[in-house]
C-alpha cells in the first residue's frame, strides 16, 4: 500500500519532469535561429518570401509561440515526435529503429562498468596497499581523465587496425549469413570497444565508490559482529559488507545515467555506431528540428526510466528505503 | 579442575599514528567454568581490547598479541589457525557489543541474523535454523517472535536489537560469553531489563560470563569476581564482596567511594564508576616502567614512580599491584 503510493508519487514527479524537458527544449529550439522553413526552402533549392510565408503557415510556424507549444506537447502525448524532412520519415519511428541500439549500447556499458568496478573496489578494499589498489587508483585517474573520443580512438587503433581482432566500425556485419547465434556473436563482437570505451569513464568512478565504501563497511561495528559469529570470510565480505557497499554504487550509477548517454553521442560516433548519438550527430549538422527535439525527449524520458529503475534496484538493496519517499 | 579461560602474561600491542604501544600489558587472569567475572575500569583502560584479543578479533593491522598466551580449555588460541578461530567464535566462545545501535546488518532480518549463525556452526538447515531463531527471540524475551522474526534492524528498539544481539550470542549455547558494556547505549529501565535477561540466561544455561562494565551495581549482582583494570594493567582482582568491603588498591578505593551503598537497591538504582580526579594516561604513556595511576594517587611515594608493582597476593583469591597494597 505504501509502497505502491511512493511508486505513484515518483512516477507523478517524473511526467511532470518530463513536461518540463519538453518545455524547455521547444523553447531552446524555438529561440535558435532557423527554423524549418529554412530546411525545406534549402532543400529545394532557395524559396521567395511568399513560399517560405506560405511554408510557415502550412507547418503553424506563424501562430504565437504559446500555441505552437501547446499543439507541439498534444503531438507528443500521442507520441508524434513531428516529421522528419531530412530523413523523410515520422520522428517517432525514425528513433524507434535506433534505440534498440542505443539502449543495447548504454546498458551493457553500465552494467560492464558497474560490475569490473564493483569487483576491482571491493578486491582494493581489502587490500588497500596491494597492487592491486594501486592499480585501482591509476585507472580511475586514467578513466577519468582521459575523453572518451581518445580511448575510443586509442582503442580501435590498437585492437581493430594493429592487431585485428574487432570490427572497425558498425553493429552487424550486413553481408554475414547465419542463424540467431551467428548474428547474435556479431553483434557482441561489435559491441566489445564500444563498450569498453563508454564504461571505462563510469568504471572508474564506480571502482573508486566501491573502493571507499567498502572500506568503510568493513570497519563497520556489524562486518565486527559478522566475524565475531564465526563466519567465513566470504561470508563476512561479500554477504555483509558488500550488501551495504553497493547503495551508495547503485546512487550513482543512477545520477549517472545522463553523463551515460551523453557520452553515447560521442562513442557511437567515433565508432560508427547507429544509434541515436549518431543520428543526434548527423540531425545537429541537418539542423532537423523536430528529429533533435524528439531525441530530446527521448534521451530525457531515458534518463528518467533509468533514474525509476535505480530508485528500484536501491530498494531491493536497502530494506530501510522500503515504503519512503 | 583446569580453568576454563587462562590468560598468561598477555602483551597486546597497537601500532598507532606516535608508535607501538602496550595496550594490554602483562595481563593475567583465569576464568573457571560456569563463572561470571567483571572488568571494570574507566574509558581506555583496555577492556575492550582484551575482550577482542580473547575472541581473536583485535583490529586489523593495528593490533596484536606480542606475547603471553590465552588458551581456552586447554587449547592455545594466540597460535590457532583461522579456521579453528572460526569455529570457536560465535560457538564457542561470543560476544555482545557495547553499541546495539549498529551492531547488528541493516539489510538482513533479525531472524537471518541469528539463523546464519545456527546454519555455520550446528549444520542446521534454513527450516531449521529459522524456527530456531524464533525460539531464541523468544527466549530472550521479544514479544510476538514469529513475526518479529522478520523485522529489520531499524523497525526495532535499541534495548530490543542488544535482545537480538544476545540471542545471536546464546544460539549455540557458547562456554563463555563476553558482554562488552551491554548497557551502556541504553536506557536505565532497559538496562535493568538486559541484565536480569542475562542472569536468567546464565542460569538456565550456565555459561560463564565475562562482563564488561560501568555499572557497579551489575558488577555485584552478575558476578562472583571482579578484575581492575587500569591503563591496560590489571590493579585488583578478587571476589566481588570483598573487594567492595576492602579495596586493597587506591584506584579501587576511588572508584567506590564514587558510589555510595552499592550493596544496597541493586536493580532499581544504578550507580556508575564516577570521577576519580584526574584522567587515565594516553596510549603513548602505557608501558613505563612506574605504577601508571601514580599522578591521581593520594598514597603515591617516590617508589612508585621508580618500578611497576607487581601483583602481590592477598589470600588465595586476591590481588592488587600497588606498593602500599598491605597497608590498605
Ligand atoms: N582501533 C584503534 N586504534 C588505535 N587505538 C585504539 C583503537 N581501539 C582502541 N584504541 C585505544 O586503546 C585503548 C584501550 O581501548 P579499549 O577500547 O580497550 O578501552 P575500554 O577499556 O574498553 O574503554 P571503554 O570503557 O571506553 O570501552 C584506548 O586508549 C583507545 O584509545
Ligand atoms: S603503587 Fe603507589 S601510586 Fe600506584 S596505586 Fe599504589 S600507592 Fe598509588
Ligand atoms: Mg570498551
Amino acid at each position: 500500500m505504501n509502497a505502491l503510493r511512493v511508486t505513484t508519487t515518483r512516477i507523478f514527479y517524473a511526467v511532470l519532469l518530463l513536461l518540463a524537458v519538453l518545455v524547455l527544449n521547444f523553447t531552446m529550439m524555438h529561440l535558435a535561429p532557423g527554423d524549418v522553413a529554412d530546411t525545406i526552402a534549402q532543400s529545394m533549392g532557395g524559396a521567395d518570401e511568399e513560399t517560405m510565408a506560405q511554408i510557415r503557415a502550412d507547418y503553424g510556424l506563424d501562430k504565437p509561440f504559446i500555441v505552437q507549444l501547446g499543439s507541439y506537447l498534444g503531438r507528443v502525448i500521442r507520441f508524434d515526435l513531428g516529421y522528419s524532412f531530412y530523413y523523410n520519415q515520422p520522428v517517432t519511428s525514425l528513433i524507434l529503429q535506433r534505440l534498440p541500439a542505443t539502449l543495447l549500447l548504454v546498458f551493457t556499458a553500465q552494467l560492464f562498468a558497474m560490475i569490473v568496478g564493483v569487483v576491482l573496489g571491493v578486491i582494493s578494499a581489502r587490500r588497500p596497499n596491494g597492487i592491486l589498489s594501486h592499480f585501482v587508483t591509476f585507472i580511475s585517474l586514467f578513466g577519468y581523465s582521459a575523453p572518451v573520443f581518445w580511448t575510443g580512438i586509442l582503442l580501435l587503433i590498437a585492437f581493430s587496425l594493429k592487431i585485428q581482432w574487432f570490427p572497425v566500425a558498425g553493429m552487424r556485419d550486413v553481408t554475414l549469413e547465419g542463424g540467431f547465434w551467428v548474428q547474435t556473436l556479431d553483434i557482441i563482437r561489435h559491441m566489445v570497444l564500444p563498450t569498453i570505451t563508454l564504461g571505462s569513464i563510469f568504471l572508474a568512478l564506480y571502482s573508486r565508490l566501491s573502493r571507499a565504501s567498502m572500506m568503510e563497511t568493513l570497519g563497520s561495528d556489524y562486518v565486527r559482529t559478522a566475524k565475531a559469529k564465526g563466519l567465513t570470510e566470504r561470508e563476512v565480505v561479500y554477504k555483509h559488507a558488500l550488501k551495504n557497499a553497493l547503495s551508495p554504487v547503485i546512487t550513482l550509477a543512477g545520477l549517472q545515467f545522463s553523463a551515460v548517454i551523453s557520452g553515447a553521442v560521442l562513442v557511437e560516433t567515433v565508432f560508427a555506431w547507429p544509434g541515436l548519438g549518431t543520428l543526434a550527430f548527423q540531425s545537429i549538422l541537418a539542423r532537423d528540428t523536430p528529429t533533435i527535439l524528439g531525441i530530446l525527449f527521448f534521451s530525457a524520458l531515458m534518463v528518467i526510466v533509468g533514474n525509476l529503475l535505480t530508485d528500484f534496484v536501491l530498494r531491493l538493496v536497502d530494506p530501510r528505503l522500503k515504503g519512503r519517499a | 579442575m583446569a580453568p576454563l579461560l587462562k590468560v598468561e602474561n598477555l602483551r597486546i600491542e597497537l601500532a598507532t599514528r606516535a608508535g607501538v604501544a602496550p595496550v594490554i600489558d602483562n595481563l593475567n587472569l583465569e576464568l573457571a567454568h560456569g563463572e561470571s567475572i567483571s572488568f571494570v575500569g574507566e574509558s581506555g583502560c583496555g577492556k575492550s581490547m582484551t575482550a577482542l584479543a580473547i575472541m581473536g578479533l583485535l583490529p586489523e593491522g593495528i593490533g596484536r598479541v606480542a606475547s603471553g598466551s590465552i588458551q581456552f580449555d586447554g587449547e592455545e588460541l594466540t597460535t590457532a589457525s583461522p579456521r579453528r578461530l572460526r569455529q570457536i567464535r560465535g560457538n564457542e566462545i561470543s560476544m555482545i557489543f557495547q553499541e546495539p545501535m549498529t551492531s547488528l546488518n541493516p539489510v538482513y532480518t533479525v531472524g537471518e541474523q541469528i539463523a546464519e549463525v545456527l546454519r555455520a556452526h550446528q549444520g542446521l538447515g534454513q527450516k531449521a535454523a529459522w524456527a530456531q531463531a524464533i525460539e531464541l527471540l523468544d527466549a530472550v524475551q521479544i514479544p510476538n517472535p514469529k513475526s518479529r522474526v522478520e523485522a529489520y534492524p531499524f523497525q526495532m528498539s535499541g534495548g530490543q536489537r542488544q535482545r537480538v544481539m544476545i540471542a545471536i550470542a546464546l544460539a549455540c549455547t557458547p562456554k563463555i560469553l563476553i558482554a562488552d558494556e551491554p548497557t551502556t547505549a541504553l536506557d536505565v529501565t532497559v538496562q535493568a531489563q538486559i541484565f536480569d535477561l542475562l542472569r536468567d540466561l546464565r542460569a538456565q544455561t550456565g555459561t560463564s560470563i565475562i562482563m564488561i562494565t560501568h555499572d557497579m551495581g551489575a558488577v555485584a549482582e552478575m558476578s562472583e569476581r571482579m578484575i581492575v583494570m587500569y591503563a591496560g594493567r590489571k590493579a585488583e582482582e578478587g571476589p566481588v564482596d570483598q573487594v567492595i568491603t576492602h579495596a586493597r588498591h587506591p584506584y579501587t578505593s576511588g572508584l567506590i567511594s564514587c558510589v555510595p551503598h552499592i550493596m544496597a537497591n541493586l536493580t532499581e538504582e544504578r550507580h556508575d564508576l564516577t570521577e576519580v580526579p584526574g584522567i587515565v594516561p594516553g596510549l603513548s604513556e602505557f608501558g613505563q616502567d612506574l605504577c601508571l595511576f601514580a599522578p591521581r594517587c593520594p598514597r603515591a611515594s617516590d617508589k612508585c614512580l621508580s618500578a611497576r608493582p607487581p601483583d602481590v597476593p592477598f589470600g588465595s583469591a586476591r590481588s592488587s599491584a600497588c606498593w602500599h597494597a598491605e597497608d590498605l
